[in-house]
């Protein structure tokens, strides 16, 4: 009896080890534990290249900074070594998360935020749906609805408002020309890199003051939080060492002035008409009927008004309108009632059909759907975690950021124009034994956004990090795949997306060709 | 409770980690979690069905039902088995292969052969106190998802594929045929991967990997059993320690809170014409929830009692004995 005791004993003490043992599972993030951004070069005459919306980099005007013998400055001084005296060990992670880099950790934050945003509204009971109001972001369903072509946007202007804001910033470092605070005092104990760059205005608070005006507009309802990083953000540059308060103050009056001409922008770009109406989206289908087609119906029940069917209209960065429609707006699809699409609904049976892991292993990866950054924030995932390995200045973080994030906003528009243009119905709609291996997104078929934002994505990576090349092409390519693997779309959707997003892609390399930054 | 050497194996066919669509299953008859010992050297094997199905599912703690899904149902095919390695100290496994399909809406189904469990249980006390014989057991157990099924497509999908250490205690008390179980078990669960590469709980994560929350689970069962017949209601409760609420219209996710209470019903019979054949049969309900479907679900087996004891007589024979 007492051996048994014993026995049963040693076998809980036994299984409880392996059990706390296996409990240590934290997970970290691909970021989280980077080092400190080190540039490989300054890019100090940044102030020169081409902004986006300025009209000359000093459009907004930065006072000239105190000097570093006032007693003001060592004042401002002695707050960093004040801090640096009692600092907490959540002041030194929060020195180490901001120190890998400004750009990158507003840009993380405004995919969390789209993550968080990006679901679609619960019905109401009698079968319509709410729409979220920018005037009341608080109250279900929430606002925004932070959908593709909500995020391609939200994306675009804080990459590109970050981007003009620094132009600027360089501009008037190099004009006063102040050093950072440890050139001033060789005392102060450096918690981050150390450059020859000057410090005022302070790129970082720039940086932060045009994300955080950009995302009062973009995420109304979110401003606890971001206004808590933003805090920690300027904080944490001032306990490093790496700016005085007068630096940070400068930066982000600047960025927000910058981000207030995005701001107008934004308002008058007609994404806020981007949803349309009842006569609005009865018209589109009345039009497709009227060609002799077969029109879009949502597939959900109750059936869904069509994703932003006015996005098309949406003031693009790189192009304008008449521009879009004559120069890359794609040919029509295969007619409904051809023998093509047949054979194109036919394949995507197949297609699900053979469901083997490795397509949804592929069909997964790329969904990006409800609940995630979208594909533009995948695609700025994958180009951030690139641009880490580069060694890029922040300058050229926001400058390759706003590429891309303007590549992947006009491809959303040119997407959206012929969506709702063709208006073609899905090939489940054709064929209702195709079970799809991922959810099937609420707008038509003709092109597909994945391809057309991977192929827009893949073709100004190619030339901000050249060896990458091949790399971003075979991930466009499985992107645009993944879509027909899952049985959302047809070859066509995918195959004329992928190029036509390649046509976005290169007004964006134009413009980077003739920006003055070079690569 | 060890002489019911007839008693067969009743598969809980690792079904606590399908939780989203078919937790409820975990209310069966289940040897791993119930006062029943295989004596030594036999070893009870047998396959069993199930099929479980919900129609209205808990977003977080709001009840609801989803047109896009329609009824979510569970169809499994189990074996398992049960080897007396002594009359107190048994070795189980059991694995399942699961299909799941939703009736309404677009997705595609799955099916696929899920987790491998394995457990030891073993007896340490058995004793006559007062009118009946109360008697303590503790089980360990192991589960692991032994082929590449996908996860994160619930609530389709069929396994959470986390890796499992459990460990149980149980609490027995029979006075003549009646008798009262109550149990109680910790899971830890291992951290899993799925396909994309970063996705959002209720902050973002850059990673493939994902921390799923160790679980409580809980159970009453009380009934008559005797040497030919069992028949128990079932109380079960299964508490995750931790995880989130799916937000609003959003879809699940493994790492969910996901709790239920579910109550059932479980019977047993020893098939008399034939020494060691038994069958089983059941069912039950969920009558609350956070983050699951409430399933309903029936399930039917047939097992059989190898004796490997050289000695000639049934284990059913050398069970009067006691």
């Amino acid at each position: 009896m007492k051996k048994q005791i014993l026995f049963s004993l040693i076998m809980v003490v036994g299984v409880s080890l392996v059990m706390l043992h296996s409990c240590t599972k934290s997970v970290a993030g691909r970021t989280d534990d980077i080092s400190a951004l080190q540039p490989s070069k300054t890019d100090a005459n940044a102030g020169t290249w081409k902004p986006i919306l300025l009209n000359a980099p000093d459009e907004f005007a930065v006072a000239a900074p105190i000097a570093t013998n006032s007693p003001d400055y060592i004042a401002q001084v002695n707050e960093i070594k004040a801090w640096q005296k009692n600092i907490s060990e959540k002041e030194k992670e929060m020195v180490k998360y901001w120190s890998a880099g400004a750009v990158l950790r507003w840009n993380e934050i405004l995919r969390e935020l789209v993550a968080k945003h990006n679901l679609p509204p619960y019905q109401n009971a009698d079968g319509t749906y709410p729409f979220p109001s920018a005037n009341n972001p608080l109250a279900y369903p929430l606002f925004p609805f932070a959908n593709p072509p909500y995020a391609a946007r939200a994306y675009a202007y804080v990459s590109a408002a970050q981007y003009d804001a620094l132009v600027a910033a360089y501009h008037y470092k190099k004009l006063y020309n102040r050093a950072a605070p440890y050139n001033v005092d060789a005392s102060i104990n450096v918690m981050v890199n150390k450059s020859d760059l000057p410090s005022y205005p302070s790129e970082d608070a720039v940086v932060e003051g045009a994300a955080v005006e950009m995302l009062k507009l973009l995420f109304p309802g979110d401003q606890d939080f971001i206004q808590q990083k933003a805090t920690e953000h300027k904080n944490a540059r001032i306990i490093s060492g790496a700016n005085v308060r007068s630096d940070i103050d400068a930066g982000e009056a600047l960025g927000k002035a910058v981000a207030q001409k995005f701001v107008t922008r934004a308002r008058g770009d007609r994404a806020g008409a981007a949803i349309g109406n009842q006569a609005g989206w009865t018209q589109l289908e009345n039009d497709a009927i009227a060609k002799g087609e077969t029109p879009w119906y949502s597939l959900e029940v109750p059936k869904r008004p069509p994703m932003l069917p006015l996005f098309g209209k949406v003031k693009a960065f790189l192009f304008d309108s008449l521009t879009m429609v004559t120069q890359i707006r794609p040919g029509p699809p295969p007619l409904v009632k051809s023998d093509k699409m047949k054979q194109e609904t036919d394949e995507a049976l197949e297609n699900i059909k053979n469901d083997t892991r490795e397509h949804y292993r592929i069909v997964h990866y790329w969904a990006d759907g409800v609940g995630t950054a979208t594909p533009p924030g995948h695609w700025d995932a994958i180009a951030a975690e690139d641009f880490i390995k580069k060694n890029y200045s922040e300058v050229r973080w926001a400058r390759n950021m706003a590429l891309l994030n303007m590549s992947l906003m006009d491809a959303a528009i040119v997407c959206w124009d012929a969506k709702y243009y063709y208006f073609n119905p899905r090939p489940t709609q054709l064929n209702p034994a195709i079970k799809t291996l991922t959810g099937i997104p609420n707008f038509p078929a003709y092109i597909s956004g994945h391809s057309t934002f991977s192929g827009a994505a893949a073709s100004i990576l190619s030339y901000i990090i050249p060896e990458n090349a091949d790399k971003y092409n075979a991930m466009a390519k499985e992107a645009s795949l993944s879509r027909m693997y899952a049985g959302i779309h047809y070859r066509a959707d995918c195959e004329v997306g992928l190029v036509t997003g390649g046509k976005v892609g290169a007004y964006a390399v134009a413009r980077g060709n003739s920006d003055g930054a070079g690569n | 409770m060890k002489i019911t050497l007839w008693y067969p194996v009743t598969g809980r066919l690792s079904v606590l980690s399908i939780l989203f669509s078919v937790l409820s299953i975990t209310a069966m008859a289940q040897t791993d979690a119930d006062a029943i010992m295989m004596e030594k050297n036999n070893f009870c094997t047998g396959a069993m069905y199930s099929y479980s199905s919900w129609k209205n599912y808990w977003e977080g703690t709001f009840k609801r039902d989803n047109a896009n899904f329609g009824t979510v149902s569970t169809k499994m095919i189990g074996i398992m088995g049960n080897y007396g390695i002594s009359d107190k100290l048994n070795v189980l496994f059991s694995i399942p292969y699961v299909q799941t399909k939703a009736t309404a809406g677009t997705l595609h189904g799955q099916k696929g052969v899920q987790d491998l469990s394995l457990w030891i249980k073993y007896m340490p006390f058995e004793k006559k106190i007062g009118p009946g014989t109360l008697s303590l057991y503790a089980v360990g157990g192991f589960s692991f998802p032994v082929t590449n099924y996908v996860v994160d497509y619930l609530p389709l999908s069929i396994g959470l594929r986390s890796k499992n250490i459990s460990l149980r205690g149980l609490v027995d008390y029979q006075v003549k045929n009646w008798f009262a179980t109550a149990g109680v078990t910790y899971i830890n669960r291992s951290n899993i991967k799925i396909d994309r590469d970063s996705y959002y709980t209720t902050e973002l994560h850059l990673t493939n990997e994902v921390d799923m929350p160790d679980a409580m689970q809980y159970q009453f069962r009380a009934g008559w059993r005797s040497d030919r017949f069992i028949a128990e209601a079932v109380l079960s409760n299964w508490t995750t320690m931790g995880g989130f609420d799916i937000t609003k219209n959003n879809m699940p996710f493994p790492s969910n809170k996901m709790n239920m209470t579910a109550v059932g019903v479980s019977g047993k019979y020893n098939v008399k014409a034939v020494d060691g054949l038994s069958i089983i049969g059941g069912g039950n309900y969920t009558v609350a929830g956070r983050n699951v479907g409430q399933s309903t679900g029936i399930y039917g087996g047939v097992f059989y009692i190898l004796n490997f004891n050289k000695k000639k007589k049934t284990t059913e024979q050398s069970s009067d004995k006691k």
